[in-house]
């Protein structure tokens, strides 16, 4: 390494004499491609190219491994007629709306608590951020364990406080509910972390200065930590909303979408159809959709920012 | 006393959050620890029994194979988008050139796509490049998909790095490699922590790829098995309890020596300082 240094540095002093600028030019260019060649090789075939795939193939009618049919906006007509997909996009609603009311909230009072003056708060601390380490699998497993009618521990307390026991995951009306419990439970911590960061952050002196106008508790919270926090919970709802609209893996392994499709999401409905029923370019409708979906709410959410800091300025 | 009497609510309310997050854990753990015939006995008695056969016979179903595939890909994946992700960050943060800002654009924005969109074509790619069943399948979509994130921390760190360094570096005579090679990286070491540590997580517990690009248990990692094992053990339910403990106890363990790196790696992409 260091030979080879030295020798492109001496080349270096060498060619300085000749036409020295368009040198240094081509030499930054060539820099430059070589420095981000290699990451953005593997992003183009990964990432870049399958979503124009992916959109090629939503035009055709495609099993995955006969000739494609050219179809059109087929595909697309049919989705917006398929009552699967409207139930899947309402579920898909109710996850953003779950995770940004339900569990930014907790995880900002969790992140509250790990401020206050009580014993144990390191332990309980450690242990609160347990969930969202743990495999989404797992997760997916322990709780489905937990839910049995049978043999699950959410059931033997229901039936000790004198309730029926409830098949929670495979009725219509409580699966959503008790898979969205789940996805609170993995990551509320994850927000506690962003809020503790953003706490630490907050003056000391703001709190003094209200402490000496005789500001309690909660006056104090509403008007400086909450205004002070501002720019993390819209952050914190970003990563909730975008986050929700990609979510598959507990719903794949809690319910697998059912019953009878009550917890059906677009990532789910895809996923059947392209690998269970081998409707590839109705599948690729689904996911060209999820794309659009994904890149609209950025845009919008980019958009409301930029005003949001474009006014900010003049207040 | 009347300070204490205060707090008694603070207390409610830290403990009903210890039993949200805490409870599932202990139960887990209590369950794996129980044989079959006295988990139906008293399925909700907690810590009667310490039976650690569930464990050994977790492992001789084939839970060593999948974490060795988990460890592997993760790692190996890791380490590669440790090493083109720096190398991406130091032109995108660092050097004007035309089309720099589209081109962190395009990276970026990665983090908010969702993997579906990419799914069919990915898995035609492995098909037809001979990988798809192997444990190789992964690792292009998981250094793909590891590197926006990855360059969004890495170029935001750079940023902060002075240009006089760098500058000092080049009078000396250093080529651009040399500068990002001696100067640039060994700055780099709490950012490219963060990048290890959340990327790691992630893949450790990435299923989607894996679920559609492997079938056979040999190439399987370890989130993919514990799906597979689901089947095996679905009268045995101590026995799946305990390769969950198993499967989850890594992560646990490393957050439990090095709280304070976890912490701010996992949160790393999302908290700008």
């Amino acid at each position: 390494m260091q030979t080879l240094v030295n020798k492109m540095a001496r080349s270096r002093t060498m060619s300085k004499s000749k036409t020295k600028s368009t040198n240094v030019k081509f030499r930054d260019a060539l820099t430059i491609l070589l420095f981000i060649a290699p990451a953005f090789i593997v992003y183009a075939v990964y990432v870049l190219y399958p979503i124009f795939s992916t959109f090629r193939y939503s035009l055709h009618a495609w099993d995955g491994m006969s000739e494609m049919t050219f179809v059109g906006f087929a595909n697309y007509i049919q989705l917006f007629q398929d009552a699967v997909f409207w139930t899947s996009l309402t579920n898909n609603a109710w996850v953003v709306i779950v995770s940004v009311f339900v569990q930014i909230p907790l995880g900002l009072l969790m992140a509250l608590m790990l401020f206050a003056p009580i014993k144990g708060i390191r332990f309980m601390s450690s242990v609160y951020f347990f969930p969202f380490l743990m495999s989404t699998v797992a997760i997916g497993l322990l709780w489905v364990l937990m839910y049995d009618p049978i043999n699950g521990i959410i059931n033997q307390l229901v039936t000790l406080l004198g309730f029926e026991s409830v098949s929670w995951l495979s009725q219509a009306d409580t699966a959503m509910f008790a898979v969205l419990l789940v996805v609170v439970w993995q990551f509320a911590p994850f927000y506690m972390i962003l809020f503790k960061a953003a706490i630490v952050g907050i003056p000391e002196e703001l709190y003094e200065a209200a402490k000496m106008d005789g500001a309690n508790a909660l006056t104090k919270f509403i008007h400086i930590t909450l205004p002070m926090l501002m720019p993390t919970i819209v952050s914190s709802s970003i990563l909730a909303i975008v986050g929700s609209l990609k979510a598959f893996d507990i719903f794949y392994i809690m319910t697998g979408g059912g019953p009878n499709h009550g917890t059906e999401l677009m990532g789910t409905y895809m996923f059947k159809q392209a690998f269970i029923n081998f409707n590839m370019g109705y599948a690729s409708a689904i996911a060209f959709l999820m794309f659009f979906i994904a890149l609209v709410v950025t845009i919008i959410i980019q958009m409301l920012d930029f005003y949001r800091k474009k006014r900010g300025a003049y207040s | 006393m009347t300070a204490t009497f205060k707090k008694i609510p603070l207390y409610v309310i830290a403990l009903l959050l210890l039993v949200f997050t805490g409870f599932p854990f202990l139960y887990m753990l209590s369950t794996a620890l129980k044989d079959q015939s006295s988990f139906f006995e008293a399925p909700f008695s907690f810590f009667t029994s310490f039976n650690l056969e569930n464990f050994a016979s977790v492992f001789e179903m084939g839970l060593t194979r999948y974490f060795f595939n988990s460890i592997l890909i993760s790692f190996l994946a890791v380490i590669i988008v440790m090493f083109i992700a720096s190398l991406a960050s130091y032109p995108l943060s660092r050097m004007k050139f035309k089309f720099n800002r589209v081109l962190f654009l395009i990276f970026i924005s990665g983090m908010m796509l969702p993997i579906h969109a990419t799914l069919i074509p990915i898995f035609k790619l492995t098909e037809n490049i001979g990988l798809y069943d192997t444990l190789w399948a992964l690792l292009g979509p998981y250094i793909a998909f590891s590197l926006p994130i990855s360059i969004f921390i890495l170029t935001q760190f750079m940023q902060e790095i002075p240009k006089s360094l760098e500058e000092a570096a080049k009078m000396d005579g250093c080529t651009h490699f040399g500068v990002f090679w001696r100067v640039i990286l060994p700055m780099l070491t709490p950012a490219l922590m963060t990048v290890l540590i959340y990327n790691f997580i992630h893949l450790w517990n990435e299923f989607i790829f894996a679920l559609v690009l492997i079938s056979s248990p040999e190439s399987m990692t370890l989130p993919l098995g514990l799906q597979d094992f689901r089947g095996e053990f679905s009268v045995n339910i101590p026995g799946l309890m305990a390769a969950l403990t198993l499967a989850s106890l890594p992560i646990l363990m490393i957050y439990l020596f090095s709280q304070e790196k976890v912490v701010k790696g996992l949160a790393g992409g999302a908290v700008k300082e």
